[in-house]
């Protein structure tokens, strides 16, 4: 009944047993990916795998535990590395999460090599955490924050991005995938947009690497950031993907154990990539975890993935628009299948502990990006957002639980 | 525990005062006034008094956006305060704080509440617990001269 492009979702959902609990007594419908995802057993495995009889610290130990940790640490960056195609494993730094991801470019890059004066760009769908590091980078070194407008279909306005750019930009950060409106950027045209000006371009991708296939050096970013656990991964472990030549120049974020090569009291000479970047004991069980994950949606297929998604986001679209007084919040023509929503009088916070009582999961709020809702002038929306492993049935319980919130307020 | 909301919360009483708030204007001469701010949710509100020479709220009221339950709880605020004194006041926030907290139980526990009582529900719902208060912080928050009161 399922199965509508390649993808088996029926067997797909044995494979994640959050996804068969029970929610106020009803079948938990879980439409809140975009916030975090759900794990597949598999990675519940090797991260349980890892603590039961695998537990060591990695680098440096030559005991037995170490070294298997160590091996498979070190292949789970190998997998980051193919899965996003990066050139070498020394590209790919772990970090705790995107949030990180962003903050340690934002220190180590932007504070050693942008000055007063200089542009930094970002735009205006940008979740909080690629606004605040660079305001705080801004107020510390007296670089000016330029920001790329959007029209109210949620799409970036590319012309208004071409007469910001100039030689003054030095840096461009910019979302992938906006999170509160599904919006799918023209990244490619901005980073070649950039690069006319040689400035440097980082990609949020924390809402993209579950959706679509990432290729790094087709896109030509000079940076990129993801965590692991929107991919089906582990919380507290992400990834900084930056080009060797970057990474190389720049000073260490953090320091401590793992990130050097010698200390004495007179010199401590730095690891090198990209242990420079990892101070101290890393996520272990994360990063392998993070690992199986990767594993998991190379063996369902992101081709297949994404076009199933994209039959969720039309049907999604379709019967959502359905629901008198209720307006999409986000109509861009490239989109992920994140549904973000108003319902003429009956606020977002309203609707979710509504449609709580049948079971259904989204999120309300401002998702972590004021800018968007100030652009709407709207206090918050009600968001659904899908991942391969939800249904059409599913997209119907919510309409229905619109509905029931309809009726309470009527 | 799950708790229906339609059950425990949205009571006909609070969907109501979210439809037609009482007391729902700006307030010219106030003698009092603050805003308050939940940075959580984005909710957002003015809480304008005028107390008179013996203490006394001769009037309150209040504007601005938020949920249902941050609306009825400032519309029923509202009426509750009207013409008490600043020190009744002050029990009814004890109390109604005790009520969204789960700590004050209407049934068994003497109170003065009134209609407030509607909101004893809230306490199972540990992220709307705001929602309700926030109303009565700003009100305190403008008798004690501060100008903008936040949640958080």
């Amino acid at each position: 009944m399922h199965r509508i492009t390649g993808l088996n979702v029926s067997q797909i959902r044995k494979d994640f047993p959050n996804l068969h609990v029970e929610v106020q007594g009803k079948p938990l419908v879980y439409l809140d990916n975009a916030a975090t995802a759900f794990k597949p057993q598999t990675v519940i495995d090797a991260i349980a795998a890892h603590y039961r009889t695998e537990t060591s610290n990695v680098h440096r130990g030559v005991h037995f535990l170490s070294e298997q940790a160590t091996a498979r640490f070190e292949q789970a960056r190998d997998k980051v590395r193919d899965f996003i195609r990066a050139r070498k494993s020394c590209e790919i730094v772990f970090t705790r999460g995107t949030t990180e991801a962003i903050n340690l470019v934002a220190y180590s890059y932007g504070r050693h090599f942008l000055n007063k004066g200089d542009e930094i760009i970002i735009s205006e769908m940008e979740h909080h955490s690629n606004i605040v590091p660079w305001q705080i980078l801004c107020e510390e070194k007296g670089c000016v924050l330029k920001v790329i407008p959007f029209n109210d279909e949620g799409e970036l306005d590319l012309e208004a991005f071409k007469r910001l750019v100039s030689p003054r930009t030095r840096f461009v950060s910019v979302v992938y995938i906006s999170n509160s409106l599904g919006t799918i950027n023209p990244i490619r045209k901005i980073i070649q947009t950039a690069h006319q000006c040689k400035a440097p371009v980082f990609i949020d991708a924390a809402q993209a690497v579950s959706h679509h296939k990432i290729d790094v050096q087709e896109l030509d970013c000079d940076f990129l950031a993801f965590s692991g656990h929107k991919l089906f991964g582990p919380t507290g472990v992400g990834v900084l993907y930056g080009k060797e030549e970057f990474l190389e120049k720049m000073p260490p974020f953090h320091g401590g154990g793992d990130m050097i090569s010698s200390v004495t009291f007179e010199k401590t000479t730095y690891n090198t990539l990209p242990y420079k970047f990892e101070a101290g004991t890393p996520h272990v069980a994360g990063v392998i975890g993070l690992g199986a994950a990767m594993d998991y949606v190379q063996s369902v297929g992101f081709e297949d993935m994404t076009a199933y998604e994209k039959e969720l986001l039309d049907y999604g679209t379709k019967a959502l628009s359905g629901i008198a007084g209720l307006r999409l919040i986000g109509t861009a023509k490239e989109k992920a299948a994140i549904l973000s929503f108003i319902v003429s009088g009956i606020h977002a916070h309203d609707i979710g502990t509504l449609v709580n009582d049948e079971g259904v999961a989204i999120r309300t709020g401002h998702h972590c990006t004021q800018p968007v809702m100030r652009h709407f002038g709207i206090p918050a929306t009600s968001r659904a957002s899908l991942a391969f492993y939800n249904t059409k049935e599913e997209i119907d319980k919510l309409v229905e639980a619109v509905l029931k919130t309809k009726d309470v307020f009527r | 525990m799950n708790y229906d909301s339609r059950k425990e919360l949205y009571q006909e009483m609070i969907i109501e005062h979210n439809k037609k708030p009482r007391n729902f204007r700006k307030m010219e001469g106030a003698t009092h006034t603050a805003e308050g701010y939940n940075p959580l949710c984005g909710d957002h509100l003015m809480v304008y008094l005028h107390i008179n020479g013996s203490g006394t709220i001769d009037d309150i009221s209040f504007e601005g956006d938020g949920c249902a339950i941050s609306r009825a709880s400032a519309s029923l605020m509202t009426s509750s305060l009207k013409g008490k004194t600043l020190h009744e006041a002050s029990v009814l926030f004890e109390q109604f704080h005790s009520l969204i907290k789960g700590e004050l139980k209407p049934e068994k526990d003497s109170n003065i509440l009134g209609k407030l009582t509607v909101f004893s529900g809230v306490w199972h719902f540990p992220t709307r617990v705001k929602c309700a208060s926030l109303c009565w912080h700003t009100m305190r928050g403008a008798i004690e001269h501060k100008t903008t009161v936040s949640t958080e």
